[in-house]
């Protein structure tokens, strides 16, 4: 790298984890404020102890996991259907799945809403985990088709074939050919699922009904109270986890390569 | 195999979670609280216009400051050895995965009055306040925006060949005419989607502006959030006229760059 894109990519990469490293060190500062008063665990020894962080993160978890789950195979089965159409149908429902895609989040967030309000009336219930959870995976499942669709269009149906031929019965052949070819569509279309799932605030905020906590919607009940150092652990906490997560899946996909550099 | 059938569920689901939701959105655009059709959301609604303008510009001036930082970075990052991008691309996007308040929050440490940047300036003798106003805003937004900007940029420009470069250098071109004449045509599609997912968030985004700017710089998500509670019908109105503000916005960028790419 020559100096000047040195000297500028670090720059950016400052502006990037400036924000972030403050917000580490202030969580281990003893004292409300941004002055430093020395050391201290306690603003983690405190998160721990608060049941409401640790519900509303248990929430999170396993909404961001049923619906990347349920948005995945929803996806992945909407691709294979979606590549048998020709021409302006399949243009149709592409652009349909888009649309989802492309308007933005409190639009969504505020419809969701609208038509939960009007079924709850009809059918007396209330907005909660459910009407969340329906909500992560209408957002999330566009995401899977389009990791999903490029891998298929590319899949040769003569292996189907092949396995069919071979003495597979259908489940079998689909099972072990085609899930196995789309898997790595399958995977990253799971994986951003499960990020969005697990990072948005929007959405949920509108369709949680008034009761419902996620991480998100805990985060900005503390913000908008008071300024907490409790939120610095817990900022700090989600680093050292974002951090850790994608390090292994970064030597994973090394080992792999390798692997397959191997074989070839 | 070659069925159509697996896709069914999926276009119901479109159906009942994403077109019947926006068909009640315009219904209720169109009706007084009673149900009768009226325009009144719409008049009311226009009396957001500047704050709705506001939005826009705040969004407009946040993806050109986006575009014009990450634009070198993701050049920089296309020309490296693929374990150095792989590297870096993981820099880029580890802060993304952070939850978009706690990022916001951060701003807010830095930038208060007596955080360590004001502390910093203070003893260089500078006293300004750096918090609630329309550049602590826009700063905000940059920050939350920015990796959006730089991954699509990156992704399309490591796909240029360096042959291309060094063929252009060869026949004569100096450093500018290549980027203008090589890489620039070839990263149009990467500005685009870089754009758009930049734009898109930035126009419609609420709580940025409470968190980081003063009273005067509420943006139209922020709005929405506070009147739909009370007054669903106008924030209904408001929510379609960004909606389609934001689609038109999306059908002029494709078609630039659509054109761009054949010339």
């Amino acid at each position: 790298m020559k100096k000047i894109s040195k000297i500028y990519t670090a720059l950016i990469i400052f502006f990037m984890y400036m924000p972030i490293v403050t917000l580490i060190i202030f969580s281990f500062n003893n004292g409300k404020t941004t002055v430093w008063k020395g050391f201290t665990l306690k603003w983690y020894t405190d998160l721990f102890r608060d049941s409401q962080i640790i519900s509303s993160l248990w929430n999170t978890l396993i909404i961001a996991l049923l619906a990347s789950f349920i948005a995945t195979a929803l996806g992945t089965m909407a691709a294979i259907g979606i590549n048998n159409f020709k021409g302006k149908k399949r243009i149709l429902i592409q652009n349909a799945s888009n649309v989802e895609i492309l308007s933005p989040d409190i639009v969504t967030g505020v419809a969701l809403m609208l038509m939960f309000t009007m079924l709850g009336v009809a059918f007396h219930f209330k907005m909660g985990f459910l009407t969340v959870l329906l909500a992560h995976i209408t957002f999330c499942t566009p995401y899977v088709v389009l990791n999903v669709l490029p891998r298929i269009r590319h899949m040769d149906y003569s292996v189907y074939e092949a396995a069919l031929d071979l003495g597979c019965n259908q489940w079998q052949a689909f099972r072990k050919v085609v899930i196995h070819e789309l898997m790595p569509g399958m995977f990253s279309g799971f994986l951003m699922s499960f990020t969005f799932s697990m990072d948005d605030f929007v959405i949920t905020y509108f369709t949680r009904g008034a009761s419902f906590q996620t991480l998100s919607i805990q985060i900005y009940t503390m913000t908008h109270q008071r300024i907490s150092p409790k939120i610095n652990a817990l900022s700090a906490l989600m680093f050292v986890v974002v951090l850790a997560l994608m390090i292994v899946v970064n030597l994973k996909d090394r080992k792999s390569e390798k692997q397959q550099a191997q074989r070839v | 195999m070659r069925l159509k059938r697996p896709s069914i569920p999926y276009i119901i689901w479109m159906a009942v979670f994403t077109f019947i939701p926006i068909a009640l959105i315009l219904y209720s655009a169109f009706t007084d609280s009673s149900g009768g059709f009226t325009l009144e959301p719409f008049t009311k609604a226009f009396g957001y216009f500047d704050v709705f303008l506001r939005s826009l510009w705040i969004a407009f001036i946040s993806t050109l400051i986006c575009l014009v930082l990450a634009y070198p970075i993701g050049y920089i990052m296309s020309r490296q050895k693929k374990s150095t991008q792989n590297i870096l691309t993981m820099v880029i996007m580890i802060p993304m995965w952070m939850n978009f308040l706690l990022r916001i929050y951060a701003w807010i440490t830095l930038l208060q009055s007596g955080g360590p940047i004001d502390t910093m300036l203070s003893l260089l003798g500078i006293h300004t306040t750096l918090i609630g106003n329309q550049g602590a805003v826009i700063l905000g937004m940059v920050y939350e925006y920015l990796p959006f900007m730089v991954l699509p940029l990156y992704s399309v420009m490591a796909k240029i060949d360096n042959n291309l470069i060094e063929a252009a250098e060869d026949l004569g071109s100096n450093r500018l005419s290549v980027m203008r004449k090589v890489v620039f045509p070839l990263s149009i599609p990467g500005i685009v989607s870089g754009v758009t997912m930049v734009f898109v968030p930035s126009a419609s985004t609420f709580l940025v502006a409470q968190y980081l700017g003063g009273v005067d710089d509420i943006m139209i998500g922020d709005v929405i959030d506070r009147i739909f509670w009370s007054d669903q019908n106008t924030g209904a109105a408001i929510a379609l006229i960004l909606m389609a503000a934001i689609f038109l916005f999306l059908i002029i960028l494709n078609f630039f760059g659509d054109e761009e790419a054949i010339a």
